[in-house]
């Protein structure tokens, strides 16, 4: 009951925060995005460099978020940054590389060697061949990887609440240091309930990316 | 014209250079069908793959109406070739029509003529428009998908079309059916095609010419007849197969081995008949004829003996009758099932224009191998003739 009211008097600042929240996310995958596919269909070309990359990124998943948050203040301190929106963006952003990279270099692998030969044979030039065949037939999993990684960075940009960076974290750490139940419960069902939303929006617009005649 | 001068291909491995293609010489004349036959591993596929670059040569050249391709722009000089996969390889994402017009786009047609274009070669590889243009792969049966991967690699009319095994993933029936549609639209367009085959069968009903290949080299490079009759060492010989005889039998018509035939009417009387039988030496039956010369019958000879009247009231029922453009398979096939050494034959109208008999087959076909083993009785007269 408390909880309920809790929820009805601050209501605005839970929509407030959540559209930070969703924003910072948004931000921070959509850079992740723009550079791990890219880098993701790069090292096609060069199992070395796959092998190296793909091993950074496992690495850097690994890193625990208030560590990462933690490294990147002193760093970013030099430009005035050390806390807020800035670290937690780019530690959103290094998080995802590893789901994005990683789906986007097995997808176009395993674009059907018969269809890489076809694409070759009819003379489409390698961007040719990138742009009409093989990134349209590995949308659907690269899109997979997109989602992997807003799923879970849902969760941790929850903890750049400690390093100033707003969005429903906010009440979970206020709600801890406030002993204050209500907040924290809140901020926790809010954040999962974004975590399931997101990953079904994105599904949507997965399927709606999907070509026609890929699509199961 | 496909010309090939000194193409070899050596793969670099772990255990060392394998060459997969050696000093390939030949020459495949403008409008003709050359099948590269061969058991897997011996260099025909990677010779095909040569032309187009899908595999680099190590050295030698290919020229294409005479043109040197060596210097030619890889992208540029696959948009002149046609090439279709035995796995097809229809972009899934692609619609037909997208897929038909792959090529046309890349070389900047605008979309009335590509989507025309498109809608036109459909019909040609016998599809209809109005249901296929805007499926996409999936929906279609494989041998569909085929038709439409011909009809992709011809969709920038280029002169010269490269086919790797491309009904080898198509059902035994629907093969004898797309090979014949394939065979009719070759006839009127002519295009130089290199195809590669493990088929001898397929191999003999396709080609023009055939290259046997074995371990990277061009074994022997021959018209069907002649391979088959002439094979030219033990390995032709076994890869062709024991039937090479029957094989034969696909490539001649009967117009080669008709001969003329004697008929009675109706109207002539039985003894007429034995008389006519007697007289070319017949042994079992003569034809008859209507009075346009269409065959309706035959009277026997047993009957002919033991009876008296007219030929009109004395016949059997015609059992078969083959056309002079009919193979000698078929022949052969007609024979044995209804159990006759002979076949009239007939013209579009039915008008009887000669008859194919058992014996005159097999000496067609005996003269070529008599001549062989005369040849290897006497190789220096031969020599000194030729």
């Amino acid at each position: 009951m408390e909880l309920l009211d809790f929820l009805n008097d601050n209501l605005d600042l839970i929509l407030q925060l959540t559209a930070e929240h969703i924003s910072l996310v948004a931000v921070a995958v959509g850079l992740a995005t723009v550079t791990g596919v890219p880098i993701g269909i790069a090292i096609t070309q060069n199992e070395r460099a796959a092998r190296i990359v793909l091993y950074v990124a496992s690495i850097i998943i690994t890193i625990p978020s208030i560590a990462l948050f933690g490294l990147m203040i002193p760093l970013l301190s030099t430009i005035g940054q050390g806390i807020g929106y800035l670290p937690a963006v780019i530690a959103v952003l290094l998080y995802s590389q590893l789901p994005i990279i990683r789906n986007t270099y097995t997808a176009i692998n395993n674009v059907n060697p018969a269809l890489r030969e076809a694409a070759r044979g009819v003379g489409m030039s390698p961007l040719q061949r990138l742009r009409m065949v093989e990134v349209p037939l590995a949308i659907p999993v690269i899109m997979a990887g997109v989602r992997t990684a807003v799923v879970m960075n849902i969760g941790v940009m929850a903890i750049a609440a400690y390093i100033g960076a707003g969005g429903l974290g906010v009440l979970i750490s206020r709600g801890i240091s406030q002993s204050d139940p209500r907040q924290l419960i809140a901020g926790a069902i809010a954040v999962s309930i974004l975590a399931v939303i997101a990953d079904y929006a994105l599904l949507w617009l997965q399927r709606r990316l999907t070509p026609k005649g890929v699509s199961a | 014209m496909i010309k090939i001068d000194n193409l070899t291909k050596i793969f670099e491995t772990p255990n060392g250079p394998v060459t997969a293609a050696d000093h390939i010489n030949m020459e495949v004349p403008e409008g003709e069908i050359c099948v590269l036959l061969g058991p897997s591993g011996c260099g025909k596929t990677t010779t095909l793959k040569m032309i187009n670059r899908i595999i680099p040569p190590s050295s030698g050249r290919v020229f294409i109406n005479g043109e040197d391709t060596t210097g030619l722009n890889t992208v540029e000089l696959r948009r002149n070739i046609g090439y279709v996969i035995q796995q097809i390889g229809l972009f899934p994402n692609m619609t037909i029509e997208e897929n038909i017009a792959v090529v046309p786009k890349l070389l900047g047609w605008d979309s009335n003529r590509y989507k025309a274009r498109a809608k036109e070669l459909l019909e040609l590889v016998a599809l209809d428009p109005s249901v296929f243009l805007k499926r996409y792969p999936r929906e279609l049966s494989g041998g569909q998908q085929q038709r439409v991967g011909v009809a992709r690699a011809l969709a920038a009319d280029p002169p010269v079309m490269l086919m790797d095994e491309p009904f080898g993933a198509i059902d035994p029936i629907n093969r004898e059916v797309i090979q014949d549609e394939f065979l009719k639209m070759q006839q009127e367009l002519r295009k130089t095609i290199m195809f590669v085959s493990h088929d001898i069968d397929e191999a003999v009903k396709m080609a023009n010419r055939i290259a046997i290949f074995r371990g990277g080299r061009l074994v022997q490079y021959d018209t069907p007849d002649d391979l088959l009759a002439h094979p030219k060492d033990d390995f032709v010989e076994s890869f062709v197969g024991d039937d090479r005889a029957l094989k034969r039998l696909r490539l001649v018509q009967v117009s080669q081995v008709m001969e003329p035939v004697a008929v009675v009417k109706p109207s002539d009387s039985l003894q007429t008949a034995l008389a006519r039988i007697e007289e070319h030496g017949y042994s079992r039956a003569i034809l008859m004829v209507n009075e346009k010369h269409q065959p309706i019958g035959y009277v026997s000879r047993s009957v002919a003996q033991t009876t008296k009247g007219l030929c009109g009231d004395h016949y059997f029922g015609l059992k078969a009758t083959t056309s002079p453009s009919d193979d000698l398979r078929k022949v052969a096939s007609l024979m044995f099932n209804h159990d006759t050494t002979w076949l009239p034959c007939t013209d579009e109208q039915g008008v009887l224009v000669g008859r194919v008999t058992q014996q005159g087959i097999t000496h067609y076909l005996g003269a070529t191998y008599q001549r062989d083993a005369l040849n290897a009785q006497s190789p220096h007269l031969h020599q000194v003739n030729a």
